[in-house]
């Protein structure tokens, strides 16, 4: 907002001398500035409208005759009070926590080893090994709960987050592994050559040379998954069914959504609260969301 | 003797465990490597995928084995008019929400293309839409759109006097159909518009100057050069959200779940409602499968936009 003002202020400044000079301010005010303020005013709205109501006392609420409901006049804890000690919100952020944790190791080292064996190790049928993964990709998830669901039950994990880390490896192996060629292709051969004529092993050279070369991909890799997998849904509701197990995302939507009367402060502040993790997780590594983002899409 | 003392460790190295010797044998070594990845997909995606489709030929329900019956559940299918309302709203769901979202993202990304003060703290805020779990906005689209205190209501209503009564977004078909399409469209824009941006930005700026050099004006600029230009990266991320699109079941799960009276049903949350709901894991497995023609059809496409892009390189290669 500030910014628009004072281009404004800046094109005023430029119309005194040429008019040229004000009309092309005008007009990039008009043609660049106004329209990114409404994009970024719509696409934050929600979550200033999540953050507001999850402060808002219940009378503020529901009344909007006598609040102005875009600020509140006293706001409150009571929602996310309630939310920390009277329901089991912190074991299922623990829950979340543990699966996202889990099934992201599991899905680094699996596509780790699969992109070196790839992209480095180089035999006969190794490109269409990669194309195999990137097309296990595009599977969807809608497609596969059904028979997965079967498949769980059968292995005797359903119910439980084993479950959940086992199977989210199947959406992040693909994008990881995809995303890992690209980075090990950046990293020159000879430096492994290098080090062969010296007589390390294999497993030296990927353990010394190329992942440590690797890391930025590896964090990557990394926070790719972690919000990829807090952010599951299908899988964690046709798989856990016990309250206890849930996954923050289900649990908000099973476990406090009750009754005719939404507890709509609960809610958000449930929301809020599940969103803040990779939030904060996001903004301490934007740099590598946006460069891995960018870089699968032009793979 | 000074040779022998230079040897002996040399040796020694030389003469490494069998262990180790093993995991330098490049066939093992690739085995080993491949391993975790390909059994994890195989044997939890892979195996489902084939399963599912085993599946939507046999009767099963929760707690009891099928038995084989055939093309039944499809016959079945092809009667039921809510699957057809799902095969519908699916259809419509992804071509407005598709249409939407690349209008609006190439235009973001257009704007983005601009150079502007606190450009890259702009580009992460636009990315949140995207980072955030889908469950928790949607949960905050529904308070959104709640029919009472809903805050597009109360401003169209209080603030600016355009409507005499609330909007009832989510209670009849169609604005709730168009209600989960807004929130899809709202989810999708900073994927587009980033990965745009992305694509936009390796486009030579001399292509531009030689444009306007020749005296072309800014929308031709735009549909000579940008939009082919643009092109084989439009194919891969649209095929991408195709796809995504068709398949979503968070936003309808959260918001409507396929009300009100199963008029929002997409063919993932009414193969959910059939299959996990309803224990009718035979019925839902064939609604699930009845998505794999779609999804092939977008796969074709993008294969297709692949094939461009190197007949374009091969062309700007001159």
């Amino acid at each position: 907002m500030t910014d628009t003002v004072a281009q404004a202020a800046v094109a005023d400044v430029k119309a005194a001398p040429d008019t040229m000079a004000w009309d092309s301010g005008l007009r990039r005010l008009m043609m660049i500035y106004l329209p990114l303020g409404c994009f970024v005013l719509i696409l934050l709205f929600p979550f200033y409208w999540m953050a507001i109501t999850s402060f808002k006392p219940n009378a503020e609420l529901m009344n909007y005759r006598e609040h102005n409901p875009f600020w509140i006049s006293s706001p409150t804890l009571a929602h996310i009070k309630h939310l920390l000690f009277d329901t089991a919100y912190p074991h299922w952020l623990w829950t979340t926590m543990l699966v996202a944790i889990g099934s992201t190791t599991l899905s680094l080292i699996a596509s780790t080893l699969a992109a070196y064996a790839i992209e480095r190790l180089r035999f006969r049928g190794s490109p269409y090994v990669g194309l195999g993964i990137y097309l296990a990709y595009l599977v969807p998830p809608s497609i596969l709960f059904i028979p997965l669901a079967t498949v769980v039950v059968q292995f005797g994990l359903f119910d439980s987050p084993l479950a959940l880390i086992l199977v989210y490896p199947t959406f992040l192996v693909p994008f990881c592994t995809w995303l890992l060629i690209g980075y090990f292709k950046s990293i020159p051969y000879e430096l492994e050559e290098c080090a062969l004529v010296d007589g390390a092993t294999r497993l030296q050279i990927l353990r010394r040379i190329t992942l440590p070369l690797a890391v930025p991909g590896l964090i990557s890799a990394g926070i790719f998954s972690f919000t990829l997998s807090w952010n599951e849904f299908i899988y964690a509701l046709a798989f856990i069914q016990s309250g206890a197990n849930k996954t923050v995302p289900v649990a908000i939507l099973t476990e406090l959504v009750t009754g005719d009367v939404y507890q709509w402060g609960a809610l958000m502040a449930g929301s809020l609260l599940g969103s803040l993790p990779v939030a904060i997780f996001y903004s301490l590594f934007v740099d590598y969301y946006v460069s891995s983002l960018t870089g699968a899409v032009k793979e | 003797m000074s040779v022998t003392t230079f040897s002996s460790p040399a040796l020694a190295q030389r003469q490494p465990n069998w262990l180790v010797r093993l995991f330098d044998y490049k066939p093992f070594l690739i085995a080993m490597c491949l391993a975790p990845a390909i059994g994890l997909l195989s044997v939890f995606l892979t195996y489902p995928l084939g399963l599912g489709i085993w599946l939507a030929f046999t009767d099963t329900t929760i707690g009891r084995r099928g038995i084989y019956v055939g093309l039944e559940n499809f016959q079945y299918l092809l009667t039921d008019s809510l699957w057809w309302n799902a095969v519908f709203y699916s259809v419509v769901y992804t071509a407005i929400a598709t249409f939407g979202k690349f209008a609006l993202g190439f235009w973001l990304a257009l704007l983005l293309n601009n150079h502007f003060p606190f450009k890259s703290v702009l580009r992460a805020i636009i990315l949140l839409p995207w980072i955030v779990p889908t469950v928790l906005s949607a949960l905050a689209f529904w308070w959104i759109y709640d029919p009472q205190f809903s805050i597009i209501s109360y401003l169209l209503v209080d603030v600016l006097h355009w409507r005499d009564s609330n909007v009832d977004f989510l209670g009849s078909p169609w604005p709730a159909r168009f209600s989960l399409i807004a929130a899809n469209i709202w989810r999708g824009i900073p994927f587009v518009a980033i990965s745009l941006l992305a694509g936009l930005q390796t486009i030579s700026p001399s292509l531009y100057e030689a444009a306007m050099l020749d005296g072309a004006s800014a929308w031709q600029r735009f549909r000579y050069i940008t939009f082919p230009m643009m092109m084989p990266i439009l194919a891969i991320v649209m095929t991408f959200s195709i796809i995504f699109t068709f398949t979503d079941f968070q936003l309808v799960y959260a918001i409507t779940r396929g009300g009100p009276g199963n008029s929002t049903h997409l063919l993932a949350t009414l193969a959910f409602q059939r299959g996990i709901a309803g224990g009718e894991l035979g019925e839902g497995a064939a609604i699930a499968v009845s998505m794999i023609p779609f999804l092939v059809f977008a796969t074709l496409f993008s294969y297709f936009g692949l094939a461009r892009r190197k007949w374009q390189q091969g062309e700007s290669n001159d």
